[in-house]
């Protein structure tokens, strides 16, 4: 279900260190004990952390000699931007509905912007 | 799915989600003075046209538009009623500072700012932000879908520090 993997992504970001870590990541991949020096935490409290988010789809680590690296899954950005669009349509749908009572208010014939439902357009 | 394409305005609503502080942002422009979206703001008969979400049918329970008073609505649809109700704290000429709680979760608050800015010509400029307590809050109420955008945010937050 894509509404339970973005759960996962709001929860796994929900919390300050790891969206230091996913900021870390975007710049490059780095291991478990480079994400842990500036935090100066446990190596075993930061695989927790890493541990949610690749749980969220956010992080995947790949084994490479003897190092682990993580690495951030930028597509996982897309959904969220795509899920956005959800709440900006209701925002817009609200926002015109209220160009249609200013419309009115101004003693109008007709709203300005007369919506159409074009649903198939999109 | 039927999504923002759809939208034949010209005035297109613009959300950005803070990364560093729990607030939420939109701006849209209306064709309309500062002083008529005041009004459609503050009259209960006007403001229960359009707060929405289509389909849903709103009641409004108390609504005392001033500073310092207070306002409670009901949104309903199929016998299902969602209750929400906050305070006006300050009522200004072109500017609304208000709270906003979902009964659902009567322990959220959200501190929202609203301020008209004058373009002129007849246009306004509508800025409305929302301030909640904690990410996760916002999170949450993203989720539930009764507020607007964190994604873009962290979505800009990644595109720019990979741009570092």
């Amino acid at each position: 279900m894509v509404d339970d993997h973005l759960s996962r992504v709001f929860a796994a970001l929900a919390d300050p260190t790891r969206r230091d870590m996913v900021t870390r990541l975007a710049v490059s991949d780095a291991t478990v004990g480079q994400l842990a020096e500036p935090y100066g935490v446990s190596v075993q409290a930061v695989s927790k952390h890493i541990k949610v988010l690749t749980d969220a789809g956010l992080v995947s680590q790949r084994r490479e000699a003897q190092r682990r690296p993580c690495h951030l899954e930028a597509e996982v950005f897309d959904l969220m931007t795509k899920w956005i669009q959800k709440y900006r349509q209701k925002a817009q749908e609200r926002y015109e509905r209220l160009d249609d009572v200013l419309a009115d208010m101004r003693g109008e014939q007709q709203p300005i912007h007369p919506r159409r439902q074009r649903g198939a357009a999109s | 799915m039927n999504d923002i394409a759809s939208s034949t305005s010209p005035h297109q609503v613009s959300i950005e989600a803070d990364p560093t502080v729990p607030i939420i942002r939109m701006t849209r422009d209306f064709d309309a003075t500062p002083a008529q979206l005041m009004r459609a703001h503050t009259d209960p008969t006007l403001f229960a046209r359009w707060v929405g979400p289509n389909g849903m049918e709103i009641t409004i329970l108390d609504w005392d538009a001033t500073t310092g008073g207070h306002w409670r609505y009901a949104a309903g649809r199929d016998g299902e009623q969602y209750g929400f109700h906050g305070c006006f704290h300050e009522v200004g000429e072109d500017r609304i500072v208000q709270t906003f709680t979902f009964d659902g979760q009567p322990d959220g608050v959200a501190l929202e700012t609203l301020w008209f800015d004058d373009l002129g010509d007849g246009c306004t400029r509508l800025h409305a932000q929302s301030l909640v307590d904690s990410f996760e809050r916002r999170d949450q109420w993203l989720a539930s879908g009764m507020e607007t955008g964190v994604g873009e945010g962290y979505a800009k937050l990644a595109a720019l520090v990979a741009e570092l």
